[in-house]
């Protein structure tokens, strides 16, 4: 996008902002065009689609990208595996204690990963500006995971150790993650419980007082900690704590209710980023010497998902924007037991935890469209069909094949509920083996959190469930110190693609968020500070430099374009068509035909989007509709990019599956001679074919090895 | 069935707000509250009108970040979050008013959206325990007897929502400032600091222009986690026994 004249930094851009939007309520229709197609020319699609087709022969020009240089990550050390993270630890350049204070990094978001991070930072000595978009920083998404965390203490005395952990997480991953991340991960895994502990942290514990662990998700050993079924609340509001210690002692300056819009990027470094104050609708530039992005993953750009309504994927996309490469967008999550949606009023999915397919079985009626009630099915006409095409692993199947088995009877007609987008779980067998009181004693919570959505309780009649979107292992490529391919800009947490590789194994996110916002950056991003050039480390950026007005005209004339548009459609509405295209076409089964329908459609949306998109109100107040459209502006930008990766990648690996790849018994097939890499993607301009660059990676611990459920 | 809302419209912290009516169509049953006004706000958009602004997020009721007042119940008539509560428990032709938090420390933003930051700095001036990152012992070190973790997990289950606050008849913030108070002097790890975190939350809330606490229990009556009422009587001992041994 062009700089408007006169758009500036601060006070400003806000009034221009705010003036912008006054003067777009007055347009007459033909200016509103010409706004609109102005931009459109700004997002830089000018280029027509070409009708959809479903010839998957057809060329896409978006696919047609380019092979740029090779990606190495010159940050990771080399020797044995479990001396690495030591050594880089100890080569790591130190900021002087004094010198600390000299020196602001901007920490964007507060979940586990960005809380973390900021307390730490702080406690170091730094001075730390964070930002969150919701009213506290105690409300981050991190706070909804329910099952666990894994750590590799041992305390069970099963045959656990960092080095299980790391194998386990590698093969989970199915081979598709960097062998030194992941086991500095699972180092890293056994001070978390340590330092969480020491918070006050209230995890389940056993008569003796000692913690209590679970196993997890298939997994062999009992090494998951757990606080109910809020685990993630519970680590959060510990990391939230120990920000808010920080925050009162003035060495965090928190901006809550603020949201990035975009990066600035001066010399080669990220040196600030472009926010705006969803309250007074300010638009500002905050200026630093590194930032740090812990904005989540991307999972929203599918619409319903189970992500909180708010999660976005504008920071990491603006960055991308600037210069980051996005690496493995196809890499998505799937989790097979959600309360399935009860009609197009719904926007967001609940998750149910996946502990239930313990004791539940999975069915549906044999004849597509039989609508009698689940009871009135005789046991002959019902189709275990986990069991049926499992025998061996039954209904705890990992969580993709349950997902796309789901799927697949749907689409045959056999669904249940209402859309027939629901599988049956039942528990009469569990109920009649063991009681209804052992029942309740292990899904009590769950039954009742399910019985208050739907109002049917699941001790009467099969709950319903169905796959949703849940978690995105990709994200914005980093290297070991988590830096990205912008100097000064480092992404944590969901929102780096790093150590899940192309499957997260369950009670793992919430590790490695705290991994990497308590232990992991706070010990790299100091050498980065410690490297800079003596005349630059501490040369603050002029707040007229003309990068920063560019930055924040950008983001200024990008807002006015939709607040002026004065279309006919919500931006809600654009985030539903987008996220079904999605779904349908790049969901939990891809092909070559769907993934080329979606991106000959996906520009002809967003140039929809710029045309009749219609946005309420002003920039110079709190305007929620605004703040939806901005972000729904970047879903289809980003979608573009998701159906790519997933084109490129011709086999099959963890969440990410192709039709054409599969065993006889419809495994994932991956194809390592051809895709054991890190897909590292750099932008061009929006709608442009960007640059494939590869990371290779390496296994010399964990070999390769085919999965095998059947 | 079809509803009559009665919804507080208020364009800006200093600007005179007022129940504005609204007449909803096509409300199912298996819709949330939320589901609903997300709907309104379609219809609004369509009309040309600006939508109702609401804080939300999480929508599976462990944010916090919702809350609004529905004929006159904070959280309105079920114990659980705005977010969890369904429309079945309306019938058609309902007239349902719908208000912002109401109290002193909580000024509107806009519509139904309050400033809750007040919250935070209650939690800022005390409610942690001082261990910095690394810092930490080996998590067996300390053994915490079951009774204990359970208490103290049981009153961390607070998710600052604020509804305690907006359902006082005083505006006080007790239930809220006592389960954190509770929760930490539950362990061992929160006994060191507990004197001075009880006496500076305490006091953190009084400057923040929350009300006294007359003990009328609307706070765990709305509260959708069931902190228990007699967490503030546990709060009042911490208070008394951090004075006397201050003195």
């Amino acid at each position: 996008m062009t700089t408007p004249p006169g758009a500036g930094a601060g006070q400003d851009a806000a009034e221009h902002a705010g003036h912008a939007a006054g003067r777009g309520r007055e347009q007459t229709g033909r200016d509103a065009e010409q706004d609109a197609g102005h931009a459109e020319q700004d997002a830089g699609h000018a280029e027509q689609p070409p009708p959809a087709d479903a010839d998957a022969a057809r060329t896409v020009p978006y696919a047609d990208y380019r092979v740029g240089e090779p990606l190495v990550d010159r940050s990771a050390p080399d020797g044995p595996i479990a001396e690495r993270w030591d050594r880089r630890r100890f080569e790591a350049k130190l900021v002087n204690p004094a010198n600390r204070r000299g020196h602001t990094v901007i920490v964007v978001g507060t979940g586990l990963a960005g809380g973390a991070a900021g307390a730490t930072l702080a406690e170091q000595g730094y001075r730390v500006l964070q930002f969150c978009y919701q009213d506290s920083p105690r409300r981050a998404h991190s706070i909804a995971a329910q099952g666990g965390i894994n750590a590799a203490k041992n305390y069970r005395n099963d045959g656990d150790s960092v080095h299980r952990l790391f194998y386990d997480t590698v093969k989970g991953g199915d081979f598709r993650a960097r062998e030194s991340g992941v086991h500095r991960l699972a180092q890293v895994s056994v001070e978390i419980i340590d330092q969480c502990v020491a918070q006050g942290v209230p995890f389940a514990r056993e008569y003796g007082g000692l913690l209590d662990t679970r196993s997890f998700g298939g997994v062999q050993v009992s090494r998951t900690f757990y606080a109910r079924g809020q685990t993630g609340q519970q680590l959060l509001l510990g990391a939230y704590q120990s920000l808010s210690r920080q925050i009162a002692a003035g060495q965090v300056e928190m901006r809550a209710r603020t949201e990035m819009l975009d990066l600035i990027v001066i010399d080669g470094r990220a040196r600030g980023i472009v926010a705006r104050d969803l309250v007074t609708g300010r638009i500002d530039s905050y200026l630093a010497d590194a930032v740090v992005l812990a904005t989540g993953g991307y999972g929203n750009v599918f619409h319903l998902s189970t992500n909180a309504k708010n999660s976005n994927a504008t920071a990491l996309w603006r960055a991308h924007r600037r210069g980051a490469y996005f690496a493995n967008p196809c890499f998505t999550q799937i989790h097979p037991t959600c309360i399935p949606r009860a009609g197009d009023h719904q926007s967001k999915l609940t998750l149910m935890s996946e502990s239930l397919r313990n004791d539940g079985r999975i069915w549906v009626p044999v004849r597509a469209g039989d609508d009698r009630p689940p009871r009135e099915i005789p046991t002959s006409e019902r189709d275990y069909y986990l069991e049926r095409q499992y025998p061996a692993f039954g209904n705890l199947v990992p969580r993709d094949i349950a997902s796309r088995a789901a799927k697949s009877v749907c689409d045959e007609g056999r669904g249940v509920g209402p859309g027939g987008q629901g599988v049956y779980l039942d528990f009469t067998d569990a109920i009649a083996r063991l009681g209804r009181e052992a029942v309740a004693e292990r899904y009590g919570n769950l039954f009742e959190m399910y019985e208050r959505i739907t109002a049917e309780s699941p001790y009467e009649t099969p709950m319903r469930i169905y796959p949703a979107i849940h978690y995105t292992m990709g994200g914005l490529w980093v290297d070991y110190d988590l830096q990205t391919t912008v100097p000064g800009l480092f992404a944590i947490g969901e929102a780096n693609f790093s150590d899940h590789g192309a499957n997260r194994l369950g009670a793992s996110a919430l590790m490695q968020g705290l991994a990497d916002g308590y232990f992991v950056l706070p010990s790299t991003l100091g050498d980065y500070l410690a490297r800079l050039p003596r005349d630059e480390a501490f040369r603050d950026v002029d707040r007229d430099h003309p990068a920063v007005h560019a930055c924040v005209g950008e983001v200024t004339d990008r807002l006015f374009a939709l607040l002026s548009n004065n279309g006919d459609r919500s931006p809600e509405s654009f985030h539903r068509e987008i996220g079904e295209l999605l779904w349908e076409e790049c969901g939990m089964a891809r092909d070559e035909a769907g993934l080329k329908r979606a991106l000959e459609r996906i520009p002809a949306l967003r140039e929809e989007f710029w045309q009749r998109i219609r946005v309420p109100g002003s920039g110079r107040e709190l305007n929620q509709s605004l703040e939806k459209a901005n972000r729904v502006s970047d879903y289809l930008e980003l979608a573009e990019l998701l159906c790519l990766d997933a084109l490129h990648r011709t086999e099959s690996c963890g969440g990410h599956f192709r039709t054409e790849s599969q065993t006889a018994s419809g495994e994932a097939l991956r194809d390592d001679e051809s895709y054991t890499y890190a897909a590292g993607w750099e932008f061009t301009g929006a709608g442009r074919a960007p640059v494939l660059h590869r990371e290779q990676l390496n296994f010399e611990y964990v070999h390769p090895t085919m999965r095998s459920y059947a | 069935m079809k509803l009559h809302l009665r919804i507080w419209r208020q364009a800006g912290p200093d600007a005179q707000g007022h129940m504005a009516r609204y007449e909803l169509d096509g409300v199912t049953p298996d819709m949330s509250f939320l589901d609903m006004l997300d709907t309104l706000n379609e219809q609004l958009i369509a009309e040309g009108c600006e939508p109702v602004a609401f804080d939300h997020d999480c929508r599976e009721g462990i944010c916090g970040a919702c809350g609004v007042v529905i004929n006159g119940e904070a959280h309105g008539p079920e114990r659980t979050t705005t977010c969890q509560l369904h429309m079945r428990h309306f019938s058609d032709g309902d007239t349902i008013d719908v208000e912002p938090w109401r109290a002193a420390a909580f000024p509107v933003v806009k519509d139904l959206v309050v400033d809750r930051s007040a919250m935070d700095r209650v939690i800022g001036s005390g409610g942690y325990v001082s261990v910095p990152t690394g810092s930490a012992p080996e998590a067996h070190a300390t053994p915490v007897p079951k009774p204990d973790a359970d208490e103290a997990f049981t009153h961390a289950e607070c998710i600052g929502c604020g509804a305690c606050v907006a359902a006082c008849p005083n505006g006080a913030a007790m239930l809220f400032t006592a389960a954190k108070v509770v929760h930490l002097a539950a362990l061992p790890q929160g006994r060191v600091e507990r004197e001075s975190r009880v006496l500076d939350m305490v006091g953190t809330m009084d400057e923040e222009s929350f009300g006294g606490c007359t003990v009328t229990g609307e706070c765990a009556t709305a509260c959708p986690k069931g902190i228990p009422l007699t967490s503030i009587a546990a709060m009042n001992r911490e208070y008394v026994r951090a004075v006397r041994k201050r003195r």
